[in-house]
């Protein structure tokens, strides 16, 4: 070695450092100028105005407890109890959840903590412990209104007076006394009425209670057993509608199976057109690859649109939809696949004396078989998801109800039930898919 | 010898009709789950078609009229469409934006919970079921669901769409990534720790070196199917370009020139994307290979 060589050697080192360290330093700085960028393009700065902490709150405290309104209505002189104030949550007249105490005249509320709130005729009194009693009436002329010390304007913040609305926020519920009405809020842990209805006789027994009247045998209703009534009123519970839900989960999978498996069996005759080695003809290979680079990108969402249009809002047009995109997917994958097989086994065979249908069959098929098997469960679990997105656009499917439940903008507790039986169906599809993968792909390496 | 034959005798015979035996059950349960499989299919589109809005034999020669209506507005206002290109693209850029930021932001975090959560190299050994749980979480929950939620509580816009798919990237990516981390070899990790490297500099200096390449390779494939999700996304209010989509496609009749124009768009856009990130990983992992 010269001394030439090693000085050209360190030269080229300490460049090759230098252009490390100006990467080591530069990409980050790159990344960091971009999310600058982006911290302005998006306007992050402007996010504080357009957020709405009440939306938040609102949707948390939605998604694990519920409301129960008791209101009298002034006009009517009638007091009505509905949990989350919806017609299918009403308490049948006479009856009341046990925290109220229907009386002659009106109601009392046992809000728990010593809260209490009465009403009596058309006047609502609420006694707050350690504060004292404020009383309200509604009027056509304004709410009367009468508070233990002080006017309307110097109360606290919790209560919200004026002339025509008093509203009164504490821990245990919320009041509100308008000109016709007053309404109470009380907020409760759970997902209201989940199990049974309130016109439902198993409402309101616990577990074990339940459980006795499953095996014991006189029947709540005549005609059918215990179990089979429990079931028919859990399946068909007009709050939470079970069996619909459950039928929109069966419709999300059925979208993204026939979506898969008939873009499989699409693309396998069209991918051997556009393989290399067994497509003789140029034109042919051109021409076919370009009908999947088309179709994989004009996108599932535009193919939903177009769809959509021809065949209107359901599952078929979502599975057609994910078809069409998958089988320019699995045209590319699958071709690519049969450009790596190995000659030496389709030689083997055609030494046999086989035919070419022959040659495919045992010489080609048996050696795509596990690749192919593999990114297709591998796709059925991400087009389980692209089910549920597509089913949100075009209409179908567990989509669908999501956001049929978040363009309403109250039921929370639905939208939350949502997202787990989606979260679960998701993952159910994971573990099945690669339970079947792992299964089929060692039985194919044992056995063919 | 001897004592296999004394075992069980065998002779060609035996063996093929003990093989043909095996061919003929091979055979028949092949074509019962081929038919099983088919009755399935032909059953399962069956019902969808049932439970379609409109039917696939009275759709199915429909499915060209929107397309051509769409097709003979962009042509007879052609002159128009260059125009439309310009108006619409900010709202393109919005949309490759939302794609890019939510992929960086998403391949960072998928980075760390990827460390995290491989054997060998997690910081808090005890907790690598704990981020693998939440990467299976994040992975579970379709971005159009987050982003529902986020559009009610934060507004409409890129922001909610970006985290919404930066989420989900971090589930998808994290995984990948930690499969990839499994095959790094950890000696460059042994040898910094030996001269006390932090945890950070060990992951930095002895695996992201190794593993950079396949990262990348990964992230590009994501950032194709993020802006495909992205403009999705746009279509439920999350702005760019799904969004004037949206309002494209229902000003309806004598408007379809901008719809067209956005088609045109977003098609270019993705097969772009596409051949740009599939040539980059191309030579990646052809680099990795030599």
């Amino acid at each position: 070695m010269s001394m030439t060589a090693t000085a050209d050697f360190k030269g080229e080192a300490s460049r090759l450092f230098q252009r490390k360290r100006l990467f080591n330093f530069g990409l980050p700085a790159v990344i960091l100028v971009y999310f600058v960028y982006i911290f302005f393009a998006f306007d992050i700065p402007g996010l504080s105005e357009r957020a709405s902490i009440d939306n938040a709150r609102a949707l948390v405290a939605d998604s694990y407890s519920h409301k129960t309104h008791v209101l009298y209505d002034a006009r009517s002189e009638s007091i009505e109890i509905a949990i989350e104030g919806e017609r299918k949550g009403t308490y049948a007249e006479g009856t009341a959840p046990d925290w109220v105490n229907l009386t002659e005249t009106g109601m009392v509320a046992q809000l728990g903590r010593g809260h209490v709130v009465t009403y009596e005729g058309d006047w609502v009194r609420y006694d707050i412990p350690e504060f004292g009693v404020i009383e309200a009436r509604p009027s056509r002329s304004g709410v009367e209104m009468v508070f233990p010390q002080g006017d309307m304007e110097d109360q606290p913040e919790w209560i919200n007076a004026s002339k025509n609305r008093l509203a009164v926020t504490t821990d245990r519920g919320r009041l509100t006394v308008t000109r016709t009405r007053a309404e109470l809020f009380k907020y409760d842990m759970g997902w209201e009425l989940f199990f049974f209805t309130l016109d439902s006789p198993f409402h309101g027994k616990g577990f074990g209670e339940l459980l006795g009247l499953a095996v014991s045998g006189d029947p709540v209703r005549p005609e059918v057993s215990n179990i089979a009534a429990m079931w028919h009123d859990f399946w068909n519970n007009a709050m939470w509608r079970h069996s619909e839900v459950m039928w929109a989960v069966f419709e999300t999978i059925l979208m993204a199976f026939l979506g898969t498996f008939g873009a499989a069996m699409l693309a396998l005759p069209l991918a051997f057109m556009a393989a290399r080695n067994f497509s003789p003809f140029m034109a042919v290979r051109f021409g076919v690859r370009r009908v999947f680079d088309f179709v994989r990108g004009v996108d599932a969402l535009i193919w939903t649109i177009v769809l959509a249009r021809a065949f209107g809002p359901g599952p078929l047009t979502g599975a057609l939809a994910i078809l069409l995109t998958d089988t320019g997917t699995f045209g590319k994958l699958f071709s690519e696949t049969l450009e790596n097989v190995d000659e030496k086994q389709i030689e083997g065979v055609q030494s046999t004396g086989a035919k070419p249908m022959q040659r495919y069959r045992f010489g080609v098929i048996p050696q795509i078989t596990p690749v192919l098997l593999s990114q297709l469960l591998y796709y059925l679990e991400s087009n389980t998801r692209s089910a549920t997105i597509i089913g949100a656009i075009t209409g179908g499917g567990i989509g669908l109800l999501l956001t049929q439940a978040i363009i309403t903008q109250k039921d929370w507790e639905e939208v939350s039930y949502y997202i787990v039986l989606i979260v679960l169906m998701v993952m159910a599809m994971d573990t099945i898919s690669g339970w079947l993968r792992r299964r089929l792909i060692q039985s194919d390496d044992a056995g063919v | 010898m001897a004592d296999l034959s004394a075992q069980a005798p065998i002779t060609t015979d035996g063996i093929r009709s003990a093989y043909m035996a095996m061919t003929r059950r091979r055979r028949l349960y092949s074509g019962a789950m081929l038919a099983i499989f088919v009755a399935l299919m032909v059953a399962g589109f069956n019902l969808a078609d049932s439970r379609n809005a409109g039917g696939f034999w009275d759709g199915w020669h429909n499915v060209l009229d929107f397309p051509a209506q769409v097709w003979g507005e962009a042509i007879e206002k052609a002159h128009e469409l260059p125009g439309h290109f310009v108006t619409f693209f900010p709202a393109l850029l919005e949309t490759v934006n939302i794609a890019a930021a939510s992929t960086l932001l998403g391949a960072l975090l998928g980075i760390l919970m990827s460390l995290l959560s491989t054997r060998g190299m997690a910081r808090w050994p005890r907790m690598i079921p704990v981020f693998r749980r939440i990467m299976d979480i994040l992975r579970a929950i379709p971005e159009i669901v987050i982003a529902l939620v986020l559009i009610f509580v934060l507004g409409g816009g890129p922001v909610p769409a970006m985290i919404a798919i930066a989420l989900h990237t971090v589930g998808a990516l994290g995984k990948l990534f930690s499969e990839v981390n499994e095959n790094a070899s950890l000696k460059p990790v042994e040898g910094l720790q030996s001269v006390g490297a932090s945890w950070s500099q060990r992951m930095l200096l002895g695996i992201i070196p190794q593993v950079a390449p396949n990262y990348l390779s990964y992230a590009l494939l994501r950032f194709e199917i993020n802006i495909r999700a992205s403009a999705i996304l746009g279509f439920v209010g999350a702005g760019g370009i799904g969004y004037e989509l949206k309002n494209a496609m229902s000003w309806g009749q004598g408007k379809f020139d901008e719809a067209a124009a956005i088609f045109i768009l977003l098609f270019l856009t993705i097969v772009f994307f596409d051949q740009i990130s599939s040539y980059y990983r191309d030579r990646l992992t052809k680099g990795a290979q030599q």
